[in-house]
């Protein structure tokens, strides 16, 4: 029997009303590779975030190397062996300090003698580098280095704690093959030096190179655990869908003329140029891992980015937005992803968050607001769209997570539009909020042409007519939903025929 | 919801509370505060200050700043001396040059920060500098005054027209004979076209959304950069008034006049932040934050207060006012970064 380096038993989190983490119980044995898989909103980053001591258990028990484990914060984390590297690589580093600072951050903050003696520094730290395989010089700064060595610097700059756990949440979305290949090297080590390693992905090719063990989440619980040898892939995969997929009840309306036509479009230079026609009266959605070149082609239609090679057609008419204001005007509308970032105006509130864009159509002469058309305009969208609230002047972030998303997304629905392009409406809100969601998306499509990105499948399930595949950012799939081959699909969404898994839809 | 907190009402009230309690106390030390004339002469003395603090409010709004409203407005008193006195051209003619380099600066303010990526204090900071410097150039660093010597050996001329004197000097009948002056006529016209155009037009709505989350409104197809320039351009207009009727005034060109015109009208729009909770820069706050400091300095000056006590409870104001706004509303604060 193998050590357990971390033992959670019951673990709770909720985040107000939202439960998000309902009682897990996992082992980590120490010298494996364990996989983390779930959905968007399944608790994976929760569940990090408590191993790694930003948040706090609300019940539950975790315990390392047998002894209890409760942090007080990140760096204690740290400290006591629980080492975790981001899916945004720059919070493990700082972009501006040389590698050998970086690598030895940690000692430099806990202090030490008042001058630096660099001639030591450089060398400690390429003792630390070489350890991970790491061959850069030590006095480049971290900016000047492609994403990969940044990485491999926050995991080495992880290495000098002697961890216990390492927790690598989506490490290879941002790298290449090669890359990823030198990353997985340093992997194999670790864990053969005894290291527990949690390992989030979505990537097949990532998960059949490194799992020893999997672990599926669903809805803030384990919903599969997988841990004989041949792991069985498919079954963590549906373990971590779960049976919504059969829910699934879409009723495909005939198709209006096309409003968009895209031709021989090529989002980078290395990627092959696709075809892309959308219709009226029909929801498309394009699934795709993180990076697969989803966002690229929003940037693309909604003028933010110019394309590689390729025409637009609107309409009809020839489509070239310099700018989101332009595309705007032309009747494409685009609902951001990650909200807090891309859509809310945090000192607004709920009526001035929806009428955003469109403060022209709310305004008379000499551009004053009419305050009466835009209250009733926001008070339609907040029904429409079923936000809670108490009115439209309540501030936006006085509102949970899934109705702060529903106004955002209710702002893009509140005038007609000719495509619109929804990127990830479902993030972070609760299943209640995204079947609200959902079926606004879905009941006020017939006029226009309708663009839902998700990463995630059963999202694409739930919502779309139609359902095309996106890697290597060009089209890969295309599929009317209805008895999808849904291992076709996953084959599809994980870049290779080989990855093909036999999932019985 | 609608239960009361007092936390909640002394960040609401707590700033006009202290300027009512302020008024009070001077009145009853000093009865002669409460007379119109020490209205006006308060309302005068801030007249300038609480404009250009109008226009790096509009700077503010937009998440920007504007260092360099002392320097136009002190540009802007060299520039319509120079026009007057060394060109001898009409009062027009300097209003426009004035207002025209007002704008222009702005502009280049706005350029600097939207197309050049340089930061915003940076760039207003160098921009300070430059202008600092730029107009001592003309006059080889001396006052601009009828009669002057001018490089060439000859003198000077030309004057200060009547017409443009009386920007600062005239007083209108209101109440009393010849009370009210032009430039507090100024003041308060520009203060309520600043709230009407920041509160009440789809463009002031605007410019808050870019100041709040600047990539929210850039995807919601809004021209970011072209508010921020004209937001810039709006501050460096005012700074320019605020510089013609300082040069009205003083009726010369005077190289060591403004020397805190920035400090105060930063001051100013600052305390706006507190005033009625609103935790985010705006017109009204700003105009009382610079009524505020003009009645706590004439208040202390009628009670014999030595004058080099001004800047310490200036500054002590300020920091009184970002208590309020920043550390008692902090959770409705903006997000800056």
């Amino acid at each position: 029997m193998t050590r357990q380096a971390i033992t959670i038993r019951g673990l709770t989190k909720a985040f107000g009303r939202n439960a998000v983490l309902r009682g897990v119980d996992l082992d980590l044995p120490a010298g494996q590779v364990t996989v983390l898989m779930g959905a968007n909103g399944a608790g994976k980053s929760t569940l990090v975030k408590v191993l790694c001591g930003v948040h706090r258990a609300d019940a539950g028990q975790v315990l390392l190397d047998d002894k209890p484990f409760a942090p007080e914060g990140p760096a204690q984390a740290l400290r006591s062996g629980v080492v975790t590297v981001h899916q945004n690589i720059n919070d493990g580093v700082v972009p501006g300090l040389d590698v050998a600072s970086n690598l030895l951050l940690d000692s430099l903050a806990e202090g030490g003698s008042l001058f630096l003696n660099a001639r030591r520094m450089r060398e400690d730290a390429r003792r630390i580098a070489a350890a991970v395989g790491l061959e850069v010089d030590v006095t480049r700064p971290v900016a000047g280095l492609p994403l990969a060595d940044r990485q491999l610097v926050a995991i080495a700059r992880a290495m000098a704690h002697k961890p216990r756990l390492l927790i690598l949440d989506e490490p290879t979305s941002s790298l290449s093959m090669a890359e990823a290949q030198r990353l997985f090297t340093l992997i194999d080590r670790l864990r053969a030096d005894g290291v527990a390693i949690l390992y989030i992905s979505h990537r097949m090719s990532d998960i059949r190179r490194l799992a020893d063990r999997i672990i599926s989440m669903r809805d803030g619980q384990v919903s599969g655990l997988f841990d004989s040898a041949p792991l069985d892939y498919s079954a963590a995969v549906r373990a971590m869908l779960g049976h919504e997929i059969t829910e699934v009840d879409i009723t495909i309306p005939p198709p209006g003329p096309v409003m968009l036509q895209a031709t021989g479009l090529q989002l980078k230079p290395e990627a092959l140029p696709f075809d892309l026609s959308l219709r009226a009266n029909e929801v498309v959605a394009i699934t795709g891992l993180v990076g697969s070149g989803k966002s690229a082609l929003a940037s693309v239609l909604f003028g933010l980015e110019a394309p590689v090679a390729g025409r637009l057609t609107l309409n009809g008419t020839p489509y070239r937005p310099a700018n989101p204001a332009q595309a705007v005007a032309s009747g494409v509308f685009l609902a951001a992803k990650d909200r807090l970032i891309n859509a809310v105006i945090p000192a607004f509130d709920i009526q001035s968050n929806l009428s955003l864009p469109f403060t022209a159509n709310h305004s008379g002469p000499l551009g004053l607001i009419r305050r009466a058309t835009e209250r009733a305009a926001a008070t339609r969208s907040i029904q429409a769209m079923g936000v809670i609230c108490q009115g439209p002047r309540d501030g936006i972030l006085t509102l949970s997570g899934g109705n702060q998303q529903k106004v955002v997304v209710g702002r893009w629905m509140s005038e007609a539009s000719r495509l619109l392009i929804l990127d990830e409406p479902f993030q972070g809100v609760d299943i209640q909020a995204r079947r609200d969601i959902g079926r606004r998306i879905r009941d006020s499509a017939a006029t226009r042409a309708t663009l839902v990105l998700c990463a995630e499948i059963d999202e694409a399930l739930e919502v779309a007519d139609r359902i095309l595949v996106m890697s290597e950012h060009t089209i890969v799939g295309d599929h009317r939903n209805e008895g999808i081959d849904l291992g076709r699909l996953m084959a599809e969404v994980a870049g290779s025929v080989e990855d093909r898994m036999d999932i019985p839809a | 919801m609608k239960t009361f907190s007092p936390t909640e009402f002394a960040i609401r009230y707590g700033f006009l509370l202290l300027m009512a309690g302020l008024i009070l106390v001077f009145s009853v030390l000093r009865p002669a505060f409460m007379s119109p004339q020490s209205a006006v002469f308060i309302l005068q003395s801030v007249a300038i200050t609480g404009i250009l603090a109008l226009g790096v409010t509009a700077t503010l709004v937009v998440d920007g700043f504007d260092l360099s409203i002392g320097a136009v407005a002190t540009s802007s008193l060299m520039l319509s001396a120079y026009v007057m006195v060394v060109w001898e051209m009409g009062a027009v003619a300097a209003v426009l040059l004035c207002l025209a380099m007002g704008a222009v600066v702005g502009l280049i303010n706005g350029l600097l920060i939207v197309k050049m990526k340089v930061p915003d204090l940076l760039a207003t900071l160098g921009m300070m500098f430059l202008l600092v410097g730029l107009q001592r150039i003309p006059t080889e660093g001396n006052s601009i005054s009828t009669g002057m010597v001018l490089s060439d050996g000859t003198n000077a001329t030309g004057s200060f027209s009547e017409g443009f004197l009386m920007l600062g000097r005239h007083r209108i009948d209101f109440i009393l004979p010849d009370l009210v002056p032009l430039s507090v006529v100024f003041l308060i016209l520009i203060a309520v076209l600043v709230w009407g155009f920041l509160e009440l037009t789809r463009h002031g709505r605007v410019m808050y959304a870019i100041g709040s989350n600047a990539q929210a409104a850039r995807l919601a197809g809004i021209n970011v950069a072209g508010y921020r320039v004209l937001a810039y351009m709006i501050s460096g207009v005012l700074a320019s008034v605020g510089g013609i009727l300082l040069s009205a005034r003083l009726g010369r060109g005077d190289v060591a006049s403004g020397n805190n015109l920035l400090l105060d009208a930063v001051a100013a729009a600052l305390i706006g932040f507190a005033v009625l909770g609103a935790a985010k820069p705006n017109a009204f706050g700003t105009a009382i934050g610079a009524l505020f400091v003009g009645i706590l300095l004439q208040g202390l000056t009628m009670l014999n207060a030595p004058y080099y006590t001004q800047d310490f409870i200036k500054g002590a104001v300020l920091v009184v006012a970002l208590v309020f706004t920043f550390a008692l509303s902090g959770r409705v604060g903006r997000g800056r970064g």
